[in-house]
């Protein structure tokens, strides 16, 4: 089942301009690809969070830049992209009593893709299994 | 190893320690009022005569000095020595306005070299040390003072000044320091380059001692150097109007000792001005009992602490000064409650999700001050949810109200992002009088 757990990296920064700028040239100047991510903002702060091609050279990079870098477990879902799409995903959570601690979604040519940070990975993935859900192998992300 | 440098004066019983100050401080004020005008003018308009010191507390009577008296009469104005006895000068950073000069005799040399050698023997150092000195060479008093008190005592001195901090972690390996002296956010600074080298000073190190002054600091912090570096830390406590470092703690690290011979020292109330009782904090005023370029009369040097009088556990009878818990003129009022940056030291020493680092910014919203304090979330702490954030940061706010008595707000910030201090640390920024 670990074949579908992806490690998310996720960043503190602080809410001022530039902080963005900064990871995001960290990463290009490793050629590391961002394939999905998101930004979680609080008072005066906020987390980045990402999935990318090579997370260990991204922790690596971004930690000797001083940043604040945690990974995180993380599945991803492929979705139908038309109306009910994330109703059936988000139905199979819940009928399993997963909760969904944050999310984020991105739309491409092959399709909607749903990623997830949910309080029990394990049975997550079970459920999503169990009922036939798109669930995709972090191999198609790193 | 020698464990009393100068057993005569620091074991002297304390009634003939007492009488001995009396005798000195007798002495000072007469040649003061006979030979120097500032003084004579001060006891004038004071209205004293030294005939009428006729016991150590009518030290009481004299006039106070102030650092003001220092910057009127810059450069050398009030010295009570000639020119050519002079063997150096220092001069203060002049942080707080125009910088100070202090003139020394060869006596004034000797006695600062010998409080030192008894300083240093005091916390268990000696021959066969090396002490790594680490405060600034140079018109600052720390480098040169600890310097020569060092060579006095037999050990071997590494003269690496301040910064550069990669090259002294290098020597401090292949010189085997035994011993550093330096400010303690210095040390701390020491110590995290030395992380990021590979190199752990508790492991690939000789370090023992560190002889830790010339800022603020906290039992907190104490702790937290000596577990994390796997040294005893010292405090060690001086200005240059005293000559420079001069008083240190011994190995029972309760309060630094002053030698009753080199200085008598008062805790007062700062807002009456009156003498507050032993273990009571207060002012410390300070009087130098022999110095002869620049003699210091009741001085209000401006820092918080407390006395313990009586033999300490080392067998050494002169009184003992806490660790300075706050400067008068550093104090800040936050809507009327006096808040020092130490307190605010001490508290976060306690909430290990933040770094040691941190900035008090004040600022005034409409008629109300606000007092935001910036903080390093540390690697470890850092989780990927928010509301793990924000409970480090209410952890942070709700310690901080529990030790000032006044709600502050805390930011949260990058790690590494909070300016290092190599000297001085200097952590207020007050844009209450822009």
């Amino acid at each position: 089942m670990d074949t579908y757990v992806i490690r998310q990296v996720s960043v503190f920064s602080e809410n001022r301009p530039g902080r963005l700028a900064a990871i995001a040239r960290a990463l290009q100047d490793e050629k590391i690809n961002i394939l999905a991510f998101s930004i979680a903002e609080a008072d005066g702060f906020g987390v980045v969070r990402a999935l990318v091609d090579r997370p260990d050279r991204a922790f690596e990079t971004l930690g000797s830049l001083g940043f604040n870098v945690a990974f995180t477990d993380v599945i991803a879902v492929k979705m139908r992209d038309e109306p009910g799409g994330l109703y059936e995903i988000a139905r199979i959570l819940g009928d399993a009593q997963i909760n969904i601690e944050y999310s984020y979604a991105y739309s491409g040519k092959e399709g909607a893709v749903l990623i997830l940070r949910v309080d029990d990975v394990q049975s997550a993935i079970q459920a999503l299994l169990e009922r036939g859900a798109g669930i995709m192998e972090s191999s198609a992300f790193q | 190893m020698t464990r009393i440098w100068d057993p005569r004066i620091e074991e002297m019983p304390v009634p003939d320690l007492k009488k001995l100050q009396y005798k000195l401080l007798k002495t000072l004020v007469y040649r003061l009022y006979s030979f120097s005008p500032f003084y004579h003018e001060r006891m004038k308009e004071q209205g004293v005569h030294p005939d009428e010191i006729n016991s150590l507390e009518d030290i009481t009577k004299l006039p106070f000095m102030y650092k003001s008296d220092l910057r009127d009469n810059y450069p050398d104005r009030i010295f009570t020595a000639h020119r050519d006895d002079l063997v150096r000068y220092h001069v203060s950073s002049g942080t707080t306005g125009k910088p100070t000069v202090v003139g020394y005799t060869q006596n004034d040399l000797n006695n600062w070299t010998s409080s030192l050698a008894r300083a240093l023997v005091s916390c268990g150092l000696g021959r066969g040390d090396v002490i790594q000195v680490s405060y600034g060479y140079g018109l600052f008093t720390g480098g040169l003072g600890l310097h020569y008190g060092a060579e006095k005592i037999g050990a071997t001195v590494l003269p690496t000044s301040v910064g550069n901090t990669e090259r002294q972690i290098e020597l401090m390996q292949d010189l085997n320091s035994t011993a550093i002296a330096c400010t303690p956010s210095y040390l701390l600074h020491i110590g995290e380059v030395a992380e990021k080298m590979g190199v752990s000073i508790r492991d690939d190190t000789s370090l023992r001692v560190g002889i830790l002054g010339a800022e603020p600091w906290s039992e907190n912090m104490r702790k937290r150097i000596e577990d994390w570096l796997g040294i005893n830390a010292y405090d060690i406590y001086g200005t240059s109007e005293l000559s420079g470092p001069m008083f240190c703690e011994c190995t029972e690290q309760n309060g630094f000792h002053v030698w009753g011979d080199l200085a008598y020292v008062e805790i007062l109330d700062p807002e009456t001005g009156e003498p507050l009782p032993p273990g009571e904090k207060g002012e410390m005023v300070i009087t130098m009992l022999q110095k002869e370029a620049l003699p210091m009369i009741r001085y209000r040097i401006g820092d918080i602490s407390s006395m313990e009088e009586g033999v300490c556990a080392c067998g050494r009878t002169h009184p003992r000064i806490q660790r300075i818990s706050g400067r008068v003129d550093d104090m800040l009022i936050i809507r009327g409650i006096n808040v020092f940056p130490s307190q605010i030291e001490y508290a976060l020493m306690g909430v290990p999700e933040v770094g040691r680092h941190f900035m008090i910014i004040v600022d005034r919203k409409g008629a109300l001050d606000e007092m935001l304090v910036q903080v390093e979330v540390s690697g470890e702490a850092f989780s990927d949810k928010i509301t793990d954030l924000m409970s480090i940061r209410r952890k942070v706010e709700h310690r901080l109200r529990n030790t000032l008595n006044v709600a502050v707000s805390v930011e949260l910030v990058e790690p590494g992002s909070l300016p290092r201090f190599e000297g001085k640390a200097k952590r207020v920024i007050d844009r209450r009088r822009l």
